[in-house]
């Protein structure tokens, strides 16, 4: 275990080094490659200022509100498409369609539909997720052995208590896969957004890395997006890692 | 519409009724006829085995006999009542354990209990505890269900359908993907659950041997389209070794009859 935690930061450490030695090797102008302490420099500044606080809530919230909004929809449409052949050939085809389209797309729609707002934001981190959890939950269910089902109903559990004790568990580990999908989609196609246009309600991580390259802030371009990064790294650590555990203790799927 | 000797066995009101029961399945290219006119009594506290080779049915008629499954005509009753499903006193045993990963050894005992009206969660905890404890698994309560053996998976699934004390255990080749070693075990342990607790079991097998180690009466099964050919009572005193020569003389004589029944490439 420590060993482990010595070779990834001794791993870390390199990469910063080999960053600061081109940078002194001057190949680039310091305007384009700021050297790692520039970059310290600026988050050091960007959260005494409460800048990089304030568009790390703004961001997260919208990602959360509409990653939570994609799952409890996305969730029961996936069971529902799962169940009934009718649902399977409209929703499951609608989802299957728009699944493959990158949630980036959206963007210009969401604009037009709900302006600079809140909502748009939202609109776009919801089509990030809804469709790639429909087709998970789907997936899920469908390839559950029938023998659980037919199990749980000779010890006389029916209808939603089927569903809630038995499908929804049984079908974990491919919700689980789906939510960290549309986890993925979502939070691309939010810094995308972010990226494009300002939202007049917030102004996000995505508006801090725009306006770095605005103003030829290099440091800040790089130090935003390490936050970034480092977000990620935080959500699959705090949301997903505990369920995955779970997942391979019980299964018995952990690698030795 | 029952034979004689059904009746001389059997004169108490049966606990299982199945009369000139039919079943067909319709696949993408075919009709297959699975059962064809099965009448069976079953007395209250019977050890029954349906033998025969793979499609003669057997199965079928055990899912219609949980409920899982209706029938095409015929009558089909437990306790007087027609099945209409699957019912709190019929619980079945499958081929693979069925249990589930996502629970751990209690929690799959406690399932089919919590569906229980009636039971504090106190008394639902006990009883699992008893029940695991009957077949020697108590130790493993807390255990996940993929660090279990094989044969533990499939005693831990006997104690699941034990628990909630159905009157009637059916249990589909509920031994068939174990060794033997553990087999032999097992044919201790249920024939010794079955004389302490006295259910009505139905077991299904196409191991002559195993029916004949531990059923009251065998059952023989032809296929194409499933049907009842002849039944074998067996009076051997319990419990029963699979290795005892009066036993194996029992099944030899089953395996001869069964041969001829079955075209020769199904009989091997």
């Amino acid at each position: 275990m420590i060993a482990r935690w010595v070779a990834a930061s001794l791993f870390f450490a390199l990469l910063v080094v080999a960053w600061q030695l081109v940078v002194e090797a001057h190949i680039w102008s310091p305007v384009l490659l700021p050297s790692p302490l520039s970059v310290l420099e600026y988050l050091r500044s960007a959260v005494e200022d409460g800048t990089l606080r304030e568009a790390t809530v703004v961001t997260v919230r919208r990602l959360l509100i509409g990653y939570g909004l994609g799952i409890l929809v996305g969730l029961p449409l996936g069971l529902l498409t799962a169940s009934s052949r009718w649902c399977q050939d409209t929703i499951g085809i609608l989802a299957l369609g728009l699944q493959t389209l990158p949630s980036v797309c959206w963007v210009p729609l969401a604009l037009l539909w709900f302006g600079q707002t809140e909502s748009a934001m939202l609109f776009v981190v919801v089509m990030g997720t809804l469709w790639s959890l429909i087709i998970a939950t789907d997936n899920g269910v469908r390839t559950i052995p029938p023998i659980y089902a037919r199990a749980a109903r000779s010890m006389g559990s029916t209808g939603l208590h089927t569903w809630t004790h038995v499908i929804l568990p049984a079908a974990l580990p491919f919700l689980l896969s789906g939510m960290k999908q549309g986890w993925a989609f979502a939070w691309r196609s939010l810094m995308a957004a972010e990226i494009f246009v300002t939202i007049l309600t917030g102004f996000g991580l995505g508006h801090l890395l725009h306006y770095g390259r605005e103003l030829n802030a290099m440091d800040q371009v790089i130090g935003v997006m390490l936050v970034v990064v480092i977000i990620g790294l935080a959500v699959d650590a705090m949301l997903f890692a505990p369920i995955e555990r779970f997942l391979h203790r019980r299964w018995g799927t952990e690698r030795p | 519409m029952e034979t004689d000797k059904v009746a001389s066995t059997h004169s108490a009101a049966p606990k299982l009724i199945l009369e000139q029961v039919s079943k067909w399945f319709k696949t993408s290219s075919l009709r297959v006829h699975a059962l064809d006119d099965v009448t069976l009594r079953i007395a209250e506290g019977e050890f029954v085995c349906l033998v025969g080779p793979s499609g003669c049915g057997k199965s079928t008629l055990l899912n219609i006999i949980a409920g899982l499954d209706r029938p095409d005509q015929g009558l089909v009753q437990a306790d007087g009542q027609t099945i209409t499903g699957p019912g709190p006193h019929r619980l079945v045993m499958f081929q693979e354990a069925a249990l589930f990963p996502w629970l751990t050894v209690l929690g799959n005992v406690l399932f089919g209990l919590k569906l229980r009206n009636g039971l504090t969660a106190a008394e639902q905890r006990e009883t699992t505890e008893y029940y695991l404890e009957l077949v020697g698994l108590k130790r493993f309560m807390h255990s996940n269900v993929h660090e279990l053996s094989g044969g533990m998976k499939q005693r831990v699934a006997l104690a699941r359908a034990l628990a909630p004390n159905p009157s009637m255990l059916l249990m589909d080749e509920p031994f068939g993907a174990l060794d033997a070693l553990t087999r032999e075990q097992l044919y201790g342990d249920i024939q010794r659950i079955w004389s302490q607790h006295r259910k009505t079991i139905i077991f299904v097998t196409h191991n002559v041997r195993e029916a004949v180690c531990l059923g009251d009466r065998v059952i023989l099964f032809s296929p194409n389209p499933g049907r009842i050919r002849e039944e074998f009572a067996i009076p051997l005193p319990r419990l029963r070794d699979i290795n005892s020569v009066d036993l194996a003389r029992y099944a030899a004589e089953i395996t001869r009859v069964l041969k001829g029944y079955v075209p020769h490439e199904v009989a091997e």
